[in-house]
């Protein structure tokens, strides 16, 4: 930045210019922009850790797939990522959060791509109470770029990769900001009462529901249910599904602590701490609960379910990570590790095809943890019109049902509708040949293991 | 000349080695392998489904001696391979035609 285009700034904004040499210029923030600063710098942080988490999806899912579809996992995950990113400048953000620009008041927002504040702030006054633009919607980008993660774990080793792409974009673009903005953008749900901290719902149920719709419209993998059995496809490299969990388990302290939305006085930051105690309070109840379970069920733990607890306890506790105690944090979590040693075996039996446990982890825990909401959330708060409710833990869990009825519907007929229109015009599964051999050799010719190799 | 094969268990493979060092066994070849004999398979649990796990990991050692040695490096190998557990593995020995050193051109006996 040239010197002479934040002058003027500075000198606006200095509560005392003492300006001796233009070297020397008090650059001291003043006391009312502190708030914004903080809160600013902590949206940057804490959307760095949601970023990463994308690289913890990409490597869980490297891990538990078999090695001839590993490189096209990877694809997927890098296009996903990417393509998400566009769709939620272009469209997503301003449909998220329009605002008092509803199309539809409360129900369908704003039609518009992104547009940052001006370089140096120039001739803006930004609200100081909050944060800059620019760091919001870096923050809320990573959240949407997350649900689309959820859909390709579960639909691994047997869709195309243009028609899921297709699928990612009209989900980041559409599905998610619009389900998002009923709530986090001030919307229906919101006014109604309804409690999602970070997004065990608006997150995670969605891309649990698009994923089980996916599944099911897409079948499960040749071989995989034979003679009324489940033929188990043992996962590639489970180490690399390991560091993919803890990759998540970090990003998830910014994906909840972020989502305290502030960092401008010392409650805030207070808060903050809470959370990501209880965050991680409820990763270690679900892994432990995954750990004792399969000991006990199976004779032997199954590491993948443990990875799988522990992301259901992350899961769980997205809802509502602030005000439960970190005994209750861990309980909430641990519920989250059993639904998801139960829910595994479960969705086999309906012959529903999860390769990385996605639903369960994602649609099943979410459900569980916005339900929880009710036992913790205080009894009397403020709605985002300032209005003051009191509410009992059923008055409360009642609102918590129909807010995951509503979303899960729209969800479930927005996606249906959608894989419906690619089975029937492009195809979404590749042929079974390309199935045996590998997406990889077939739809990418590239190997994640190559063997063999010239030279 | 002699080609040996054995299929041990994989754990055996560097004592083995070092016997068969020690007896003046200059060179050898081995290989990860994975099948199943007396020893057969046992059962898994993967994400709530049982499954048979039929082919249990073994090492191949693969060494072509002179046929005045066989039988001191067949014994050396059963002896040290061996720990009286089921899937302790075997030995095969197969008569060669031929060997030539890639490097000298050397045949047979010389090559070994």
């Amino acid at each position: 930045m040239k010197p002479t285009t934040y002058l003027p700034t500075i000198a606006a904004l200095t509560m005392v210019p003492t300006i001796g040499f233009a070297q020397e210029v008090d650059t001291t923030p003043t006391n009312a922009e502190i708030g914004f600063i903080f809160t600013t710098f902590m949206f940057l942080v804490t959307g760095v850790l949601v970023f990463w988490m994308a690289a913890g999806f990409t490597m869980l899912e490297a891990g538990l797939v078999r090695s001839k579809n590993v490189t096209m996992q990877l694809t997927k995950n890098m296009a996903l990522f990417s393509l998400a990113a566009i769709a939620y400048y272009l469209v997503g953000y301003n449909l998220m959060y329009p605002g008092d620009g509803w199309a539809i008041t409360n129900i369908l927002g704003a039609f518009s791509p992104t547009a940052l504040e001006a370089v140096g702030l120039e001739g803006e006054t930004p609200d100081l109470t909050y944060a800059s633009v620019g760091s919001d919607f870096f923050f809320q980008l990573m959240f949407c770029a997350a649900t689309a993660s959820i859909v390709s774990g579960a639909l691994a080793e047997r869709i195309k990769l243009w028609p899921f792409l297709v699928f990612v974009v009209v989900l980041t673009a559409f599905i998610y900001p619009i389900q998002a903005s009923w709530k986090w953008g001030g919307g229906f749900l919101d006014q109604m009462g309804f409690q999602d901290f970070a997004g065990s719902t608006v997150v995670h149920s969605v891309g649990g529901w698009a994923a089980l719709v996916g599944a099911l419209i897409l079948g499960p993998r040749i071989g995989k249910y034979k003679d009324g059995r489940t033929i188990p496809m043992l996962g590639s490299n489970l180490p690399l599904a390991t560091l993919g969990t803890f990759i998540l388990w970090m990003g998830w302290f910014g994906f909840n602590g972020g989502s305290q939305l502030y960092m401008d006085t010392a409650a805030n930051v207070a808060d903050i701490s809470r959370i990501l105690s209880n965050t991680n309070a409820a990763a270690a109840g679900g892994a432990v609960a995954a750990l004792i379970l399969t000991q006990l069920l199976y004779k032997k733990p199954d590491l993948t379910m443990i990875l799988n607890g522990a992301l259901a306890g992350l899961v769980a506790i997205t809802a509502e990570p602030l005000t439960p105690s970190l005994g209750a944090a861990t309980l909430i979590g641990a519920v989250g590790g059993v639904i998801v040693v139960f829910a595994v075996p479960f969705l086999d039996k309906l012959k529903i095809d999860d390769v990385v446990g996605a639903i369960p982890v994602h649609l099943f825990a979410g459900i569980w943890g916005t339900l929880a909401v009710a036992f913790n959330t205080q009894s009397s708060f403020e709605n985002a019109a300032g209005e003051e409710i009191t509410r009992s833990v059923m008055g409360q869990m009642f609102i918590q049902l129909e807010s995951i009825a509503i979303v899960g519907a729209f969800v479930v007929v927005a996606s249906a509708i959608l894989w419906l229109l690619l089975k029937n015009t492009v195809g979404i599964r590749v042929s079974e040949e390309a199935e045996a051999m590998g997406l990889d050799a077939a739809e990418l010719g590239m190997e994640a293991y190559p063997e063999f190799t010239p030279g | 000349m002699k080609l040996i094969k054995a299929i041990l268990k994989p754990f055996k493979l560097e004592e083995v080695r070092e016997a068969l060092t020690e007896i003046g066994v200059r060179g050898m070849t081995v290989s990860e392998v994975k099948g199943f004999g007396a020893q057969s398979g046992h059962t898994e649990i993967y994400r709530g489904a049982e499954y048979t796990v039929n082919f249990v990991p073994k090492v191949m050692l693969e060494l072509v001696v002179a046929a005045d040695v066989v039988d001191q490096v067949v014994e050396t190998i059963m002896t040290t391979a061996k720990t009286d557990k089921i899937g302790d593995g075997k030995i095969f020995v197969l008569d060669v035609e031929q060997i030539v050193r890639v490097r000298t051109g050397e045949t047979n006996e010389d090559a070994i």
